[in-house]
């Protein structure tokens, strides 16, 4: 049979920047192909240039494009909106705004029903609540009246998925489809899309994460800066890579395996003793309610000199607000917080102030933690507690000390580089020499080698100055690699704690068992996901 | 929505107490004031210490304003001899002809230049934002003078003045109408190009649907939104813009209305003009308070 | 370890286009230089006397003797425009500097009292300013009577909940910002916040919204004289002149022609450079 795509040679430039810079790519019918890159590498734009989408001043080059057995060069405006949807439906990151989040879900498949004229008038409603079911709405009649921001995460990406393959495509071009999704969810959406692969559909599945294509995809194409640096069976790809860049992001996935390693090197590292009879921060019975919601209840933790304690749960377990209670920037309802077994919680500020360098935060998003009209090296010396001409000094050596060369201080954080701004945000913790770190998902925002080398930054940190962390994370795999100890929340709950090796190799609460089921491995599993899973 | 009437209840209420106080900060007699331009007899002193309590204490005044408005009593113009409701309600009708007039050009003409240039290429769209920024910069009595000066005197298909047949209704509304098109059209097509920039018109896109049926069914609506919400920012323009297009063309109604009475320091008649386009403001924002909420269902849950 | 740059690599969508010409700053700003000579010594722009008038020398054509024309009283367009400057401009300096420093006093009261306060304050700005501008100032006028200072002063109070509104909500955002929330876990006083990082960064727009709010206070000006509410004749101001001007337009159309190009001009170069400003503010073009 031949191919549903193929493309040789492929190039997009922006504007006279060239983003794909020479891919060959074919999916044959029924096939899984994924390609797998970190931002910036093109994956995106090739797909999106698949369906003629590459984005306004684009200029789309290629030795051949076919598309559905043609010539795509040849195609006319209405030949490619025939394409799209017909041929190959399209399901991107976030049905949030994926979806137009102005109107019922209903009606964006049906849109599809209409545009394709797949199914006669009448019968659009009725059709719309099978395609609902199909993929596994519950209560489609109900849901299809709905919109966007009325649907749980997983129903709405589900709902999208439901309008990609209304008019029954032979191709599905998933983009990033469940990255913006929590853990237990993605497995979910993961094996919905599996379901539809085993019904037959071919599917092209862009990601950032090796581990979410290895459960899936046939075939991986890796690519960096715009070309395809790797490709083959995903099984060989991911257990004997032969590029260089391939190993170093499987290297920099942190997980059980990679806690006495360095990421970024895969050399050993050594990890600091907790001291267990030095106490520095902890929670009694915290309990906090925004209005009649209680968001953190009755939560209790300990911190020791030189621990990392791992926070891990999904959107809205109550983390962040946790962290806020720990920072002192939020007075919990009932119970108390101590740092150095006295009070930090229900203080007057005054009292707090002089304490308040003791424990510091390292955010998700840098930017907003910075004064947006400050240089780094004045954000750094915000904190400073020096006479003011030991103070530039001190930015220097703080700079060095995360890797950033010293001309950084001068420049605005803007002009940095994601991976370079939570360099900055570390230093700045770092300035007061703080007793404790409240990372508060430090790396989420970030690709995989660039968190590889935050993750090795942070753990360097804690070993040469014995710094105690609170590290927040919805990444198991993370939380894995950093924490001794790890908290498991769940609607503002502690529902599982202890050693981190303990609680995720035999999780007592089914919910953390889950939880640990639903993490995808970047090692290929002897059994594929099975269709029948897919509601 | 019982908190939307009462925040319009309080403008209203808010709008009387500002007129009022004006009133009493003026400098001079209230009593000359009140009377302006008018005879002045001591049976009409008398008249206006009785209809206005200027005898009692100020709170006692200011309620008995209140209660009077509350019942549709605008008071009485002095310096006209007649009631100030029947000052209004003779004149209001043109005003409203011209306002409505040009309310339906300017919008009108700000949803054909938006959705024919948002997304179209550099050209059509710098030629666009340029006319905008004009429209904008130009003061509105300026644009009647050239659309007066053009249509009326050299080329001569439009009357000069007055208001009488639609002929005479179509400078004054182009020249109300324009700058609010040029507002209008800029809000627009800011949001249509936003929306067209949204992850879900890559999906709509993506569906197979055409870039018009992406603008009607998609992004028109999410760039109704930020233009719904400059209600104050219309009723200003179009209020404002009446006195001075009616002043302008000689046509008769509130504005001419309001002028005199600002000239001649007809107090009761200015004081009426500002609270009755406090009442026209409640109604439009309301208005499209409403049509808000039927465009972005998000808000009601 | 060497610091990387690859995740800051983003596609650009969008050709450049017109930022790059420093033309937009150049044209816009030497008009405006010229204007603020008309100004300062406007005798230098146009040495005739705005007041002169000369029957004889009426309603002439704009020529060798007079570049813009004669109006109907005989008097040079040309000078009473440069000298018109004067009174247009510093209304609208005056009038939106007034209404800056008032708006901000209030905005920032609001913006930093306590949360009842606050919302009385907000509450009393929605209610002023949704009272039309014109009117506001005409209900004004109508208790001062016309003149220079109260047009001023209309057309401050009528723009001065718009001011309050804007910083009110800046000083909230500012407040409740992640890098307000980093300088208390630093220890940091309230005092040294407020100082160190609301103020600067509530403050840091105010010369956009004001080149922006200048523009639009002299639209408002050249209304309100054009109404006869403004400076009294036979001085020279744009809006009293188009006033004038609209009852020759038949036979002499440099009469009107003129300041009106001279208000247009002057909006929209304040505008352009207000916009260029605020996008540079915000980080959009470099």
């Amino acid at each position: 049979m031949t191919s549903l795509v193929t493309v040789e040679d492929l190039r997009v430039s922006f504007t006279g920047s060239d983003v794909v810079r020479g891919v060959s790519l074919s999916v044959a019918p029924g096939e899984c192909v994924a390609i797998v890159g970190e931002s910036g590498s093109g994956k995106s734009v090739t797909a999106r240039a698949l369906l003629g989408l590459a984005g306004p001043g684009s200029a789309v080059r290629a030795a051949a494009f076919r598309v559905a057995g043609r010539d795509a060069f040849a195609f006319t405006p209405a030949d490619w909106r025939r394409l799209r949807g017909g041929f190959a439906g399209l399901v991107l990151q976030d049905a949030l705004v994926s979806l137009d989040p102005l109107r019922t879900v209903g009606a964006e498949i049906a849109e599809v029903l209409a545009t394709h004229d797949v199914a006669p008038r009448g019968r659009r409603a009725e059709r719309v609540l099978e395609l609902l079911e199909a993929v596994g709405v519950p209560d489609p009649a109900t849901r299809a009246g709905q919109r966007p921001h009325q649907l749980s995460g997983g129903l709405r990406q589900r709902a999208l998925i439901a309008s990609a393959i209304a008019a029954d495509p032979p191709l599905i071009i998933a983009d990033e489809p469940t990255t913006a999704l929590d853990v237990t969810v993605q497995a979910q959406i993961l094996r919905l899309l599996a379901g539809r692969r085993a019904a037959g559909t071919a599917l092209l599945l862009i990601s950032h994460d090796l581990a979410v294509v290895a459960s899936i995809a046939d075939r991986v194409l890796v690519m960096k800066d715009g070309r395809v640096v790797e490709e083959g069976p995903t099984r060989d790809v991911l257990a004997a890579p032969a590029h260089a860049y391939t190993r170093t992001l499987l290297a920099a996935v942190p997980s059980a395996a990679s806690r006495s390693t360095r990421l970024t090197t895969g050399e050993p590292r050594g990890r600091p003793t907790p001291d267990r009879s030095a106490q520095v921060l902890a929670g009694t019975g915290l309990t906090r309610s925004y209005g009649p919601r209680r968001v953190v209840d009755d939560v209790s933790f300990t911190l020791h000199a030189g621990e990392t304690l791992g926070v891990v749960g999904e959107s809205g377990s109550g983390k962040t607000t946790l962290a806020r209670l720990a920072l002192g920037l939020l007075e919990p309802d009932a119970g108390q917080v101590t740092l150095h077994r006295r009070p930090w919680s229900h203080r007057r500020e005054r009292e707090r102030r002089p304490l308040r360098p003791r424990v510091q935060l390292v955010s998700q998003n840098p930017l907003d933690s910075f004064d947006p009209r400050h240089t780094v090296g004045r954000l750094i010396a915000e904190p400073l507690r020096v006479h003011r001409d030991a103070r530039h000094e001190r930015v220097l050596d703080l700079l060095a000390r995360v890797g950033l060369p010293p001309e950084t201080a001068a420049r605005h954080p803007r002009e940095l580089s994601g991976g370079q701004r939570q360099r900055v945000a570390i230093a700045r913790a770092l300035g007061p020499r703080p007793d404790v770190l409240v990372c508060d998902e430090p790396v989420s925002a970030l690709d995989v080698s660039i968190q590889a080398q935050v993750l090795d930054l942070l753990a360097d940190i804690q070993t040469e100055y014995g710094t105690a962390m609170v590290f927040i994370s919805h990444d198991l795999g993370v939380v894995h690699h950093v924490a001794d100890r790890v908290l498991v929340m769940k609607d503002g709950r502690v529902v599982e704690e202890g050693d981190v090796a303990e609680v995720f190799a035999r999780p007592r609460h089914p919910y953390t068992r889950t939880l640990v089921d639903s993490v995808p491995r970047p090692v290929p599993s002897p059994h594929r996901l099975d269709a029948a899973g897919a509601a | 929505m019982i908190r939307r009437l009462g925040a319009g209840l309080a403008v209203l209420w808010a709008a009387a107490t500002a007129s009022y106080v004006a009133l009493l900060l003026a400098p001079g007699d209230t009593v000359d004031i009140l009377i302006g331009d008018g005879a002045d007899t001591p049976e009409i002193r008398a008249g206006i210490i009785a209809e206005w309590g200027l005898d009692r204490p100020e709170i006692v005044q200011y309620l008995a304003y209140l209660w009077r408005l509350l019942h549709g009593d605008l008071g009485r113009s002095y310096q006209l001899q007649r009631g100030v409701g029947e000052v209004l309600a003779g004149q209001i009708g043109p005003t409203v002809q011209l306002t409505l007039a040009a309310a339906a050009t300017g919008v009108a003409l700000a949803a054909v230049i938006a959705i024919g240039t948002a997304g179209r290429g550099r050209w059509p769209r710098a030629a666009a934002s340029a006319a905008e920024l004009v429209s904008v910069s130009v003061p509105p009595f300026l644009i009647g003078i050239v659309l007066l000066s053009v249509f009326s005197f050299t080329l001569g298909w439009f009357p000069v003045s007055g208001a009488e047949g639609p002929a005479a209704l179509v400078l004054p509304a182009l020249a109300l109408g324009l700058p609010i098109a040029g507002v209008l059209g800029q809000v627009l097509r800011g949001g249509l190009e936003r929306a067209l920039e949204q992850p879900f018109a890559v999906t709509a896109r993506a569906r197979g649907l055409t870039e018009r049926a992406l603008v009607a069914r998609h992004a028109l609506r999410h760039a109704l939104l930020p233009a719904v919400t400059m209600a104050g920012w219309f009723t200003g323009a179009l209020l404002g813009g009446a006195v001075i297009t009616e002043v302008l063309f000689g046509r008769p109604g509130l504005g001419q209305v309001a002028m005199q009475a600002v000239t001649s320091q007809d107090m009761p008649v200015v004081m009426a003009v500002v609270l009755l386009s406090a009442v026209v403001y409640v109604t439009i924002s309301t208005l499209l308070d409403l049509a808000y909420r039927v465009i972005d269902p998000r808000i009601r849950s | 370890m060497p610091p990387t740059s690859r995740d800051a690599v983003r596609p650009a969508v969008r050709p450049a286009g017109w930022s790059a010409v420093p033309l937009w700053w150049l044209v816009p700003g030497a008009f405006l230089a010229v204007l603020a000579l008309a100004v300062a010594v406007p005798g230098l722009l146009a040495a005739a006397d705005p007041l002169a008038a000369d029957p004889v020398d009426a309603l002439a054509p704009p020529g060798a003797a007079h570049w813009f024309g004669s109006d109907h009283l005989g008097r040079d367009v040309l000078a009473r425009v440069v000298h018109g400057a004067r009174h247009s401009i510093s209304i609208g300096v005056a009038a939106t500097g007034l209404a800056v420093t008032a708006g901000v006093l209030l905005g920032l009261a609001a913006g930093l009292s306590p949360t009842w306060l606050d919302e009385a304050l907000a509450r009393t700005f929605d209610v002023l300013s949704t009272l039309p501008e014109l009117l506001l100032a005409l209900l004004v006028v109508a208790i001062t009577g016309p003149g220079t200072v109260n047009v001023i002063f209309a057309i401050a109070v009528a723009q001065i909940p718009t001011y309050a509104r804007v910083i009110r909500a800046q000083t909230f955002v500012v407040r409740r910002s992640g890098y307000v929330e980093q300088a208390v876990t630093f220890g940091r006083s309230r005092l040294a916040i407020n100082t160190g990082h609301v103020l600067p960064n509530v403050l840091g727009p105010i010369p956009v919204l004001a080149t922006i709010g200048l523009g639009q206070a002299v639209i408002a000006s050249s209304g309100l004289s054009f109404l006869g509410m403004g400076p009294q004749p036979p001085a020279a101001e744009w809006g009293a002149m188009l006033s004038e001007a609209r009852n020759y337009l038949r036979v002499a159309w440099w009469e009107a022609l003129f300041p009106g190009l001279a208000i247009t001009l002057t909006v929209v170069c304040l505008t352009v450079v207000g916009r260029r400003l605020q996008r540079r503010f915000e980080g959009r073009t470099p």
